[in-house]
């Protein structure tokens, strides 16, 4: 980038300005979604498909309209336009088309005066259900051809062969991204037959597109507004009570408010996809990657949502950050009865992490060398091709600095204590410090950023110097990530004014900002914000003939000739930009291409306590080095890297959606486990700055990375603490116990 | 809903006379989950936590009003030790044993602890004045008691002669803040050693045969721990389901027996 960085700017990039929202949502008063409301509203509720698969024989809604309160009840039938939404694919039925084909499927949707009379209507609907065997084994619905999507990669020669051989099947549960705020809407008719709807999103442009299709309405009738979220890591990115809430408050007339609880949440919004991975890794006598195969399966549940794109990137990160010429990868995301599964941080990229880095510490024990050097010898760099698409990454990639940085962290004192809180097992006194065995695991993950194959990814952004100061104008979705922060230190940077307000329009007043996800928005609105400043800023350096703007006004070798009043004499003067990433491409029949926008490498080592006798695991600490390209806002950064962490030990130890037969057995807080404070490990950083080419000041996003390696270094920790061969995430206690 | 706030017991107990479906809420810990989660509604709500007499605790009585915080720092350290595993902070501020002792969870924390202790259960009600129960004739299945319609729970009562050697602990799937897998309660007196268990039997249990079998061995060996393992597991009787495996459970509550024994002999 050519942007000097100005150093007399307060709050400006490299520095950990203290963001908005933060004090305000420790302090409670932060409005989210949930806390939207107005006097004359009415609530929503849903009755949802007690069965994974079965057919609606009859629907009688009588029950719910004779109830006092109730002010529509409303069913397929009632959908205004197009009966089915979907991101990628328009696949789901907005309402229960006849046939639930998972077990929580919406079916019909009530709107009351009060959220107790809408619960006790929608309960009150009698349907009539003939239950259908539900297709739950996802290698059935392989072998039945229930697929989203297949895809092969084919690199290399495919006689090439290795000397060393390890094999490996590696399996991973589905993960509930679990955010603290659950689902939540809120309707405003605007009194000409439009809607004013306020909804958690990661991406409300694309909601928008699905909503105004399925209402039957034109763009502007529909305005989506950016509702505070209370954490999303892929939960937000599809439609969940986005159209029910809209359909009730245009059937009403009134303002309709719908919030899901926790056990409603669980069903509500997709999940990480469950894995089966069968991994072959050929190496020569040398430790040298010759040649890698593996079948990748993912479960994708009912619908389609994000599934097609969760597999391309398990697919193509099935190798890692590994140079490797030979690969052989067959992927599939298959269709079943199990719950939907769609967006969730890491998005396939965890999955296969799981799964190589498993085979990379096989393959070092198979060949008698430290699995580090063994990472080292086969890291891929820039300039390197991606093993499975041949796509030759054409920017730095310190997969070996991150290796050799993480590897520099001194490992924590051993166990001198008996503290319960520091021990297996915990308060719960079962463990001994005499029974503990301490393991120690590594692993390196790799993960692309933005949209990739051929997607048409870009994002807008509208920077207004006003006399009152700067304005930001976005649609891209704050959830939590500090994007706020950042568009404002990359305003302040480059026009040299601190006063910056980031200002969230609605869908009819700015364009598409993209999904808050795929680690991209740093990258791409915080791209978008850098473009638009700097062609404002050249703009008016241009008009006033100066060399410099700063917060009071444009300067020319020093001295200030315009003042900021000035500068707007003729009121605001703006700048918007669409700003693209480098163009990608979609696969070719053999999934070689150039199918990804940028890269990023992680590493994380783990440290475990483990009482083997009874399979409990106190995750001591997880150290990690991550490349973030350019640092913009360091202590966002670290909250990234330890809060992603902690998604990875719960993945790694606790946190499994149980499904039998379709149906979650474990949709609630006491049953689906997430760390608490006890169970959170320490966590030592080390920031790597390998500079990205298109991202602003070279920075990259890093939001997703840390949570797809700490995962696989956790469970190889627990392996080389029981010498079990643990294949499965996340480890019950009886898998190392080994009943 | 008709919501009645007692004051004194006998206005709880004239509340439940008159209408005997009535729910009772102490703490709240489980009604509220299910009314919120499982949107049970009932009809008729008694309120417990007015009434002091509840809440009076001593050596040889726990009124059925008593929180976990407060058990947490009390006299029987079994029982304290169980109580600072159930739920967080704010949960154990305001549950209370007579709230386990009525939900009769399998999972729930202070039972192993009554049963090793061989505890009663005093209950009372307005027409029929006040029964004490032996707890394994109390606790009779799944979340089932022998408490009649119109009776109230008073108390845990507590046998003065309870040994001073106890120990506790629980298998979960976290460190803290978790339902019990396994959990196993013992004592160790002159008359030799109890061994309860929680959740592996639809009520909490003693390992009988295990106890039996260590209370005639005239030394604790190595070999005598290891069977004590090997007896628990094979006489619990658990379960498989979301939480855990009947093969883990069975495993677990040996190794606990085994650890609670040597940790109460140090």
């Amino acid at each position: 980038m050519t942007t000097p960085t100005r150093t007399h700017v307060t709050g400006g990039i490299g520095t950990s300005v203290r963001r908005p929202d933060g004090v305000p949502k420790v302090t409670g008063n932060f409005a989210y979604a949930s806390d939207l409301h107005s006097k004359d509203m009415l609530w929503g509720a849903t009755l949802r498909s007690p069965h994974a698969h079965a057919r609606l024989i009859s629907l009688d809604t009588g029950p719910a309209l004779a109830m006092t309160g109730v002010r529509a009840v409303l069913t397929q039938d009632d959908v205004p336009g197009l009966p089915l939404f979907g991101q990628e694919e328009q696949d789901q039925p907005v309402l229960c088309d006849g046939v639930a084909r998972y077990w929580g499927e919406p079916v019909a949707i009530v709107a009351a005066d009060d959220e107790e009379t809408a619960q006790r209507a929608a309960a009150s609907i009698i349907a009539e259900w003939e239950p259908l065997a539900p297709l739950d084994d996802p290698e059935k619905a392989a072998d039945d051809g229930s697929l989203f999507r297949e895809l092969k990669i084919r690199r290399g020669d495919k006689e090439a062969a290795g000397t060393v051989v390890v094999e490996g099947v590696y399996e991973t549960a589905s993960q509930d991204q679990a955010p603290l705020g659950t689902e939540a809407g809120f309707a405003i008719p605007d009194g000409s037959g439009g809607l004013d709807l306020y909804v958690t999103s990661q991406w409300v442009h694309v909601d928008h597109r699905q909503i105004i299709a399925c209402l039957d309405m034109e763009p502007d009738q529909i305005r989506c507004h950016p509702a505070g979220i209370g954490g999303a890591f892929g939960a937000r990115e599809d439609i969940s009570l986005h159209i029910h809430v809209a359909m009730l408050s245009l059937a009403t007339g009134r303002p309709v408010k719908m919030e899901y609880d926790r056990s409603e949440s669980f069903v509500g919004h997709v999940k990480r996809h469950p894995s089966k991975m069968w991994y072959r890794h050929e190496a020569d006598a040398d430790g040298n990657l010759v040649k890698v195969t593996a079948r990748l399966l993912l479960d994708g549940g009912a619908y389609a949502h994000t599934s097609r794109a969760v597999l391309a990137n398990a697919a193509f990160f099935t190798v890692g950050p590994y140079r490797c010429d030979n690969v052989v990868v067959d992927a599939q995301v298959v269709k079943t009865n199990n719950p939907p599964c769609g967006a969730m941080r890491g998005f396939g990229a965890v999955q296969a992490c799981f799964g190589y880095e498993s085979q990379m510490d096989r393959l070092a024990e198979e060949l008698g060398v430290d699995p580090l050097d063994l990472r080292r010898q086969n890291a891929m760099r820039g300039g390197d091709p991606l093993a499975t698409s041949g796509q030759v990454i054409d920017a730095p990639l310190p997969t070996v600095e991150v290796i050799d940085a993480l590897e520099a962290i001194p490992l924590p004192e051993p166990l001198a204590s008996d503290d319960p809180r520091l021990l297996p097992g915990g308060t719960g006194l079962t463990t001994p410090a005499s029974k503990v065995v301490r393991g120690v695991g590594y692993a390196v993950g790799l993960k692309n950023v933005a949209f990739s194959e051929g997607f048409d990814d870009y994002a807008e952004a509208r920077v207004v110097l006003t006399r009152a100061g700067v304005e930001v104008h976005t649609a891209a979705m704050e959830v939590g990530q500090g994007l706020v922060t950042v568009c404002q230190q990359i305003a302040r940077t480059v026009l040299g004014i601190e006063n910056v307000a980031v200002v969230w329009d609605d869908t009819s007043h700015i364009g598409s900002a993209g999904s808050t996800s795929a680690s991209r928005q740093t990258q791409m609105t915080g791209g978008a914000v850098h473009a638009a400043s700097v062609g404002l800023r050249d703009r008016i350096l241009a008009d006033f003939g100066g060399d410099e703007l700063r917060n009071d006004g444009v300067y020319r070798a020093g001295e200030r000739i315009a003042t900021i009043d000035e500068i707007c004499a003729e009121g605001p003067v703006e700048h918007l930009v669409r700003f693209r990433h480098p163009e990608t491409h979609p696969p070719d029949e053999n999934g070689q291409g150039d199918v990804h926008a940028g890269f990023v490498v992680a590493a994380h080592r783990a440290v475990v306590d483990v009482d083997p006798e009874l399979g409990l695991v106190r995750v001591v600490r997880v150290d990690t080095a991550q490349d973030v390209g350019k640092a913009l806002n360091p202590q966002a950064i670290t909250g990234q890297l330890e809060g992603g962490i902690m998604q990875g030990v719960g993945l790694a130890v606790m946190e499994e959606l149980v499904v039998d037969h379709g149906v979650i057995r474990n949709p609630t807080f006491t049953d689906y486990l997430i760390p608490t404070f006890l169970d959170a490990p320490a966590v030592e950083t080390r920031i790597i700055e390998a500079p990205d080419p298109w991202g602003p000041f070279g920075a990259k996003g890093i939001g997703e990375s840390p949570t797809i390696s700490s995962t696989p270094a956790v469970v190889a920790a627990i392996r080389a603490a029981t010498g079990k061969a643990l294949t499965r995430a996340p480890v019950r206690p009886q898998d190392i116990v080994g009943i | 809903m008709e919501f009645v706030a007692a004051h004194d017991l006998d206005e709880a107990l004239a509340a439940k006379a008159e209408q005997p479906d009535a729910e009772l809420l102490a703490g709240g810990t489980d009604l509220m989950v299910e009314v919120n989660l499982v949107h049970h509604r009932p009809k008729q709500v008694v309120s417990l936590r007015r009434i002091g007499e509840l809440r009076e605790v001593s050596s040889t009585r726990i009124g059925a009003g008593v929180t976990w915080s407060r058990l947490e720092r009390g006299d029987h350290r079994g029982l304290a030790e169980a109580a600072r595993t159930v739920g967080s902070p704010q949960i154990r501020a305001a549950g209370t044993i007579g709230g386990n002792v009525g939900t009769a969870s399998p999972a729930g924390d202070g039972l192993p602890w009554i049963a090793a202790a061989d505890a009663a259960i005093e209950v009372r009600s307005k027409a029929r004045g006040t029964r004490v129960v032996p707890w394994r004739d109390f606790f009779v299945g799944v979340k089932r008691t022998s408490l009649e319609r119109d009776e109230i729970i008073t108390a845990v009562v507590v046998p003065d002669d309870i040994p001073e050697a106890q120990e506790f602990a629980k298998v979960g799937a976290r460190n803290a803040m978790v339902i019990s897998t396994v959990s196993c309660l013992v004592m160790r007196g002159d008359d030799g050693f109890r061994i309860a268990l929680g959740s592996v039997a639809p009520t909490p249990i003693r390992a009988t045969a295990a106890e039996g079998m260590l209370n005639a061995e005239a030394k604790i060996t190595e070999a005598a721990l290891d069977e004590v393992a090997r007896v628990v597991s094979e006489e619990v009787r658990p379960i498989t389901d979301h939480r855990s495996t009947e093969a883990y459970r069975r495993h677990a509550a040996g190794v606990l027996a085994r650890r609670l024994v040597e940790r109460s002999l140090r």
